[in-house]
């Protein structure tokens, strides 16, 4: 795989539910330490798209290629163990539990000694481990052992994001990371999707907001009717380039 | 307290202090009203009786945290309580070989009845509705035409009615408090071990003071009658168990996490179904040790074994004591305290010698008045964005 490759390339995917062409004939990648803004209007394609590549739909034709290799994504366990994370927009956060125990849900640290026959928590190490995580992503949030329910929208989306990472994946797909957030959330969010660029991950963002994506995105994947209707660098295009591509108006081939 | 003190009194961050403060009012009622209530001797009797509904609302807590109900635990009680007896006294079985049994067939209704609601997606307000009439209906086959059958072995017996001697008594409180103490302490040690030394010692000094305080206060009023019951040892136990399960294991934390958002935990990886049916396995389980002790401090199983208003006693205890009817919320240690409230308000309505009309009213009351405060403190919850 030479330097400029995709470390995820989906190729010529199609996806039809019953009468609706959801996904047709498309192509689309994302490098390591990339972020793409994956764009359009509702129903354009997006969602399908991230859930293809996640392993909730499987395509009916096409081929998603990983580090080069062609691989088969059958159910979410297979992007998992592949190293694709996903984060939903709904979060899937238990409100009920704090940010440590979320973070580690169902991959919980368990304690040594006579201790593991009851499958024992080790809480200490895991707040350690997701202090270190949350720390190495300049994530704050006053205590660990606060409830999640209690938190900004901008630290629960931060705490899901941080959860995806526990698993050492290398893409990590993002619905709507700054829907219903305000400002200074937002900013929070899109300040760690840049970190998460800087560890060499492969960023996918899907968004409605066209400021957030121009303000981290390095590329922006245009879908409209569920096909390719452009991709972008971001630094040499404008939103009204992005928006005529997202509508059909003109040529958004730019 | 403040505006602040107030609204986490109501909500619930609180609400242990809010359940004793009301213990403490109960007491004070009838003490005033009567004043054998507060007697070492009538103390003990109320542990006694509620060793049976507590060890039935452990089980009920962990229902509750999934945000279900098991309304079968009292006809699965008596069943248990029959079978063990039967199987001692008609057919010659062991004592230990009958109470094992006995427990072994509530496990045995726990795992069909989760099984059931898992599989067939039937809400388990309906599956354990109907097992409560179905296993009802087998106690009485049975039990047979006699109706109801006297327990003398001494071992059954024994559960109900043994108690320590008072020098037994103090090396049970000595145990206890060392070993809450030595608990806290290395969970302390382990924190700073990772270098989180955020916490001060102060709040654990206290809390183990305040264990100590109330163990030795405990034995020597249970002393000063007919000593600590084993009755009450058992309840302990299996509240000290079952909390450590609930709050320090794996399962316990995908217990919360299932009543918290069954979604994220599907989507964790966590076999949600797995965790449903052994959480029903578990209180019919505990429902089966609930009405073995009662039976043992009866003396007897018969008809109206694990009828009458015990469920809704072993419902009401936790919920009474803050463990939510909504999910995700609450803790093993409320089945002891919410049995202590209305064993409380069972045992001082009997001094007073009131009517059964009465009792049923005042009981239900209470009921109601609790689950308005937990319902209220779920709005405020989320009213403040915390759902």
């Amino acid at each position: 795989m030479s330097a400029d490759a995709s470390l995820l390339q989906v190729d010529g995917v199609s996806k039809r539910f019953g009468p609706v062409q959801a996904l047709d004939r498309v192509d689309f990648g994302v490098k390591a330490g990339e972020v793409v803004g994956l764009v359009g209007d509702n129903g354009a394609g997006k969602s399908t798209l991230v859930k293809t590549i996640a392993g909730i739909h499987s395509p009916d034709t096409g081929e998603i290629r990983f580090a080069g290799e062609r691989v088969a994504i059958s159910r979410p366990n297979d992007a998992t163990a592949l190293g694709i994370a996903t984060v939903y927009q709904d979060l899937a956060l238990c409100d009920n539990l704090d940010v440590v125990a979320n973070i580690f849900l169902g991959q919980e640290e368990i304690s040594g000694g006579p201790a593991h026959a009851t499958r024992q928590l080790d809480e200490a190490k895991m707040e350690h481990r997701a202090d270190d995580l949350l720390d190495s992503l300049a994530v704050t949030i006053p205590n660990l052992r606060t409830e999640v329910g209690t938190l900004s929208g901008g630290q629960r989306q931060q705490v899901a994001v941080a959860r995806s990472l526990l698993g050492e994946p290398r893409v990590v797909l993002l619905d709507e990371p700054t829907a219903a957030l305000g400002v200074p959330q937002t900013k929070q969010v899109l300040e760690l999707i840049r970190r998460l660029r800087e560890r060499g991950l492969a960023v996918v963002m899907i968004s409605h907001n066209l400021a957030n994506v121009f303000e981290v995105a390095d590329r922006i994947v245009v879908l409209r009717l569920g096909k390719a209707a452009g991709d972008f660098q971001a630094e040499q295009t404008t939103e009204e380039h992005v928006v005529a591509a997202i509508t059909g108006v003109g040529e958004g081939n730019g | 307290m403040g505006r602040e003190g107030l609204r986490r009194f109501v909500q619930g961050d609180l609400a242990s202090l809010r359940v004793v403060l009301g213990l403490a009012v109960i007491w004070i009622i009838f003490q005033s009203q009567n004043d054998r209530f507060l007697s070492a001797e009538n103390l003990t009797n109320l542990m006694l009786q509620i060793t049976a509904v507590g060890l039935i609302s452990i089980g009920i807590v962990y229902v509750l945290l999934l945000g279900e109900i098991d309304l079968s635990v009292g006809a699965v009680s008596g069943l248990a309580a029959a079978v063990m007896t039967v199987l001692n006294v008609k057919h010659g079985w062991s004592p230990y070989l009958a109470i094992a049994a006995g427990i072994l067939v509530g496990t045995a209704i726990g795992l069909f009845q989760g099984s059931v609601f898992t599989r067939f997606g039937v809400p388990s307000f309906v599956v354990t509705l109907a097992g409560l009439l179905a296993w009802q209906g087998a106690l009485l086959q049975v039990l047979g035409s006699t109706g109801s059958i006297n327990i003398n072995d001494p071992k059954i017996t024994g559960l109900a009615n043994t108690f320590y001697s008072d020098a037994v008594g103090w090396i049970i409180a000595v145990v206890v408090i060392a070993a809450y103490a030595g608990v806290v302490l290395s969970g302390y040690r382990s924190r700073v071990a990772h270098g989180l030394t955020g916490e001060s010692m102060t709040p654990l000094l206290v809390r183990i003071a305040l264990v100590a305080a109330i163990a030795l206060v405990v034995v020597a009023v249970l002393n000063s009658d007919r000593g600590v019951p084993l009755a009450l040892l058992i309840l302990l136990a299996f509240v000290v168990g079952f909390e450590y399960v609930a709050r320090r294991t794996r399962f316990g934390r995908h217990v919360y996490a299932v009543g918290g958002s069954s979604e994220a935990a599907r989507r964790a990886g966590i076999g949600i179904d797995r965790i449903r049916i052994a959480v029903f396995a578990l209180a019919s389980t505990m429902a089966a040790i609930g009405g073995i002790l009662a039976a043992s401090r009866l003396l007897a199983v018969n008809q109206s074994s694990g009828g009458s208003e015990l469920l809704l006693l072993a419902i009401a205890g936790p919920v009474i004591a803050g463990t939510s009817l909504f999910g995700g919320r609450g803790a093993v240690w409320t089945a002891l305290l919410g049995a202590l409230v209305i064993g409380s308000i069972a045992n001082g309505m009997d001094l007073l010698a009131l009517s059964s009309a009465v009792k049923f009213m005042v009981t239900g009351g209470v009921l109601l008045l609790a689950v308005i405060v937990d319902a209220i403190a779920r709005r405020e919850r989320q009213a403040a964005g915390r759902v």
